[in-house]
């Protein structure tokens, strides 16, 4: 049974496409038939940061309007061959998209994989919301930072309203992912700690993942963070959240960074 | 004086406690604001249309608030009447609920 999710955040800046694209590939290393869709029209990104911004021929608009076929506009992961990109259009702009015309994509890709995620643009505007509109999970990605959790917990009260879902009566679940944690401000109250966000927002948690280096690293040579480094803490705290995901029981903690052996001789940070 | 002298020593501030109860009493007043707009709208209508079949009213001096609590919640109506009206009715009304 395919799961639609959404990646959304509401503030932007927070970690939506970096989430989208190290869950999609964390849950296709375990075998699952991935497709990421980016739905920020006009200022495409998964591209980039999966690497495939060279290969991209139609987009999302295209084969919503029947300029193209699905497998026309799907791109296959050069690392994993069940991980599949559906990017969107960088010229035409999010009006060419319609619900019933996003729905219909939907279908379809529900056929063919086992997961669809989506790729919200920030706001709380139309391209959002056709985001969403079609989820039966969502993942809220929120910094420990007052502005980012008070648009969490608008975007929230779109979830429970506006999508079809809900519509009909039903509950999209919904789990918080915490991105660019610092476990040692949060300790000295200078940050937001995960227990107030939680009980602010008052939506379970999937996962924690620290502030690090290896995240622009990643983003850098065009890779999921959990395909290029996969010992990296943001890569395990993002394994950690597949497995969620999926049904896992998995405990929750904060990975810390690894120290090699040269870094701790000399006293290095890790980097 | 002596907690700034402290905070110059120690160079940091507990500041995600004030960030935490901003966040609580924001989100607390736009989820009411933003669930229950519609409620609001209506209940002002048909009050104001209750109360003009006896008395002579300016629509705009009708206001109805909600103010959510933690155990309870307050519905304030606050209707202004002009002096010179027959029948004798409270200028104001408070119900909780």
């Amino acid at each position: 049974m395919a799961k639609v999710l959404v990646v959304t955040s509401g503030k932007g800046g927070v970690g939506k496409t970096t989430t989208t694209a190290a869950l999609g590939a964390a849950l296709a290393q375990r075998g699952q038939n991935v497709v990421v869709v980016d739905f920020d029209v006009g200022l495409r990104n998964l591209d980039l940061v999966m690497g495939a911004e060279r290969r991209v021929v139609f987009d999302l608009i295209n084969v919503v309007q029947g300029v193209a076929k699905l497998p026309q506009a799907l791109i296959r992961d050069k690392r994993l061959e069940n991980l599949w990109l559906l990017p969107a259009s960088q010229t035409r702009d999010k009006d060419a998209l319609t619900d019933e015309g996003v729905g219909r994509v939907i279908d379809e890709l529900r056929s063919r994989f086992d997961w669809i995620l989506c790729d919200s643009p920030a706001g709380i505007e139309r391209g959002a919301t056709l985001a969403m509109r079609f989820a039966d999970e969502a993942v809220i990605v929120t910094n420990p930072e007052v502005s980012s959790v008070r648009d969490s917990d608008r975007i929230i009260g779109m979830l429970d309203s506006k999508t079809v879902r809900a519509e009909r009566g039903e509950r999209v679940e919904k789990h918080i992912l915490i991105t660019r944690y610092d476990p040692a401000r949060a300790a000295r109250g200078e940050m937001l700690n995960i227990d107030d966000i939680l009980e602010i927002l008052a939506t379970p948690l999937l996962g924690i993942i620290p502030e690090s280096q290896d995240v622009l690293k990643a983003s850098n040579v065009g890779s999921p963070v959990t395909l290029n480094n996969a010992e990296s803490a943001p890569a395990r705290a993002y394994i950690d959240a597949s497995r969620r995901l999926m049904g896992e029981e998995v405990a929750m903690v904060v990975p810390a960074e690894r120290k090699g052996f040269m870094d701790r001789l000399l006293g290095r940070r890790a980097a | 004086m002596s907690m700034r002298l402290l905070r110059l020593f120690s160079g940091r501030e507990a500041t995600a406690p004030v960030a935490r109860e901003r966040l609580q009493i924001l989100l607390a007043h736009e989820r009411g604001l933003l669930g229950q707009s519609d409620l609001l709208v209506t209940l002002r209508e048909e009050i104001l249309a209750v109360v003009s079949k006896h008395i002579q009213l300016d629509p705009d001096k009708v206001m109805v608030k909600l103010e959510r609590g933690k155990s309870v919640s307050t519905l304030e109506v606050d209707i202004e009447v002009p002096n010179n009206f027959d029948k004798k009715v409270s200028g104001e009304t408070r119900m909780a609920g």
